[in-house]
């Protein structure tokens, strides 16, 4: 039985998490506000960008010499798997879930024989998977966006890809992040990003329509391609950052409201227990008084 | 009056322009080019310069963009611009400023890659130049 002031102790210590958490929630809400918006702003570029692409992908498909980072290398042998994750913790299992899915992964090419590089954004990611896969992880970025997402940060990212790409560091390129659905939910998902996945549907709506091209296809090819690479990595670091914030909002929410069941069930039983101590020392009295 | 052609206009961190136009004026890698409605699909480069959106017989609307992407269908023209800003907010100041940086980045550029991307910055700031008043 903790003694009362023992009780007391307990009680403000819990109290001042409570505040602590309190203010995390309000701060990651209006950065998530932010976040929420730049990411949902972003949308309509890549998803244009995408359909460009799709469009060249199709009426390039099966022809000789098309670029490689449309093609693949034709091998399928080193895998580079992009992590997308937080700098921070404190957001539930934001940063869980991706190491998670990366792992699973990972596990699966290597079983298959395969080489596998990771490459961490965000410092949790990388600790995280340093205990099971120290070997494959190689120097990633950290400290991205932390006054909101730019586009030459994700240039960044893209051009070491599309240098080590160039150099036949890999053959295949994923990209696993959280994808923004709501602000208590984020789904991780994971986009090939080389060689670039033709989407089917794309070339069906387009319904063999021929496109003219200026320049040629191949000049148009070869500066879009990296830069969707760009617009893709950026995709994913917003949509990461609105996610991280919804995440450590929930979290930080049900840790206020854990600090504020707890300091209900110590109050009841600090007094509790002042009572009891009361009465006891009442029943101390009386009985004193009476032997007498 | 023929039909409208639906003009897009997008830059990486948002949506600038969707409405319905009468013809838009791009200036395409090997040269302007005008697209109307039923225009023939085709898809281009666009090099930097000013985007002029046509709009009930004259120019509703005069955009730099410092360069990107261009997809004509017969119903819409989608513009992926790299960077996208209303010639009306575009100064001299901005433009000698970006000229300044530029030439700073291609004396210091290392490698092919830095000095490439050093020149498309010029080039861009010199397009900015040309209209910025």
């Amino acid at each position: 039985m903790p003694s009362l002031k023992d009780l007391r102790l307990r009680i403000a210590s819990v109290k001042s998490t409570r505040k602590i958490t309190s203010a995390m929630k309000m701060v990651a809400a209006s950065k998530l506000r932010r976040a929420q918006s730049a990411a949902e702003a972003a949308r309509p570029f890549a998803e244009r960008m995408e359909r460009m692409l799709g469009t060249l992908a199709g009426s390039l498909a099966g022809q000789a010499g098309a670029p490689k980072m449309l093609a693949g290398t034709g091998a399928d042998r080193v895998h580079l798997i992009v992590m997308v994750t937080a700098d921070r913790g404190l957001c539930g299992g934001f940063n869980s879930s991706v190491v998670r899915s990366v792992r699973h992964l990972t596990a699966q090419l290597l079983a298959e024989g395969k080489t596998v590089m990771i490459l961490p954004v965000g410092r949790k990611g990388r600790e995280q998977i340093k205990r099971d896969y120290a070997k494959q992880l190689i120097e990633g970025f950290e400290q991205l966006g932390r006054k909101g997402i730019t586009f030459p940060e994700a240039e960044q990212v893209a051009n070491r890809i599309t240098a080590m790409f160039a150099a036949g560091e890999f053959d295949v390129c994923t990209v696993v992040y959280n994808r923004f659905k709501s602000v208590i939910s984020q789904e991780v998902t994971r986009q090939q990003l080389i060689p670039f996945p033709a989407p089917e549907k794309a070339a069906a709506v387009q319904g063999g329509a021929v496109f003219e091209f200026e320049p040629t296809e191949e000049d148009i090819l070869t500066s879009l391609l990296p830069r969707n690479l760009a617009i893709q990595v950026l995709r994913a670091l917003l949509e990461s950052q609105a996610s991280e914030q919804g995440a450590r909002m929930s979290a930080m929410d049900n840790a206020t409201r854990n600090a504020g069941d707890m300091i209900n069930r110590l109050t009841t039983q600090y007094n509790r227990s002042r009572q009891a101590q009361i009465t006891k020392e009442l029943i101390e009295i009386i009985s004193g008084a009476e032997a007498l | 009056m023929a039909d409208k052609i639906l003009f897009e206009l997008v830059c990486p961190t948002k949506q600038l322009v969707s409405s319905p136009v009468d013809m838009v004026v791009v200036p395409g890698a090997e040269g302007d080019f005008g697209a109307m409605e039923r225009h023939s699909p085709m898809i281009s480069s666009v090099r930097p310069g000013v985007i002029d959106v046509h709009d009930g017989g004259k120019i509703a609307d005069r955009i730099f963009v410092a360069g990107g992407f261009a997809e004509v269908t017969e119903e819409r023209i989608t513009v992926l611009a790299d960077e996208a800003l209303p010639v009306a907010e575009l100064t001299k100041d901005m433009a000698a400023a970006r000229l300044e940086a530029a030439k700073a980045a291609l004396a210091d550029a290392r490698s092919d890659h830095d000095r490439v991307a050093a020149e498309r910055q010029m080039a861009v700031a010199e397009a900015m130049g040309a209209v910025a008043h």
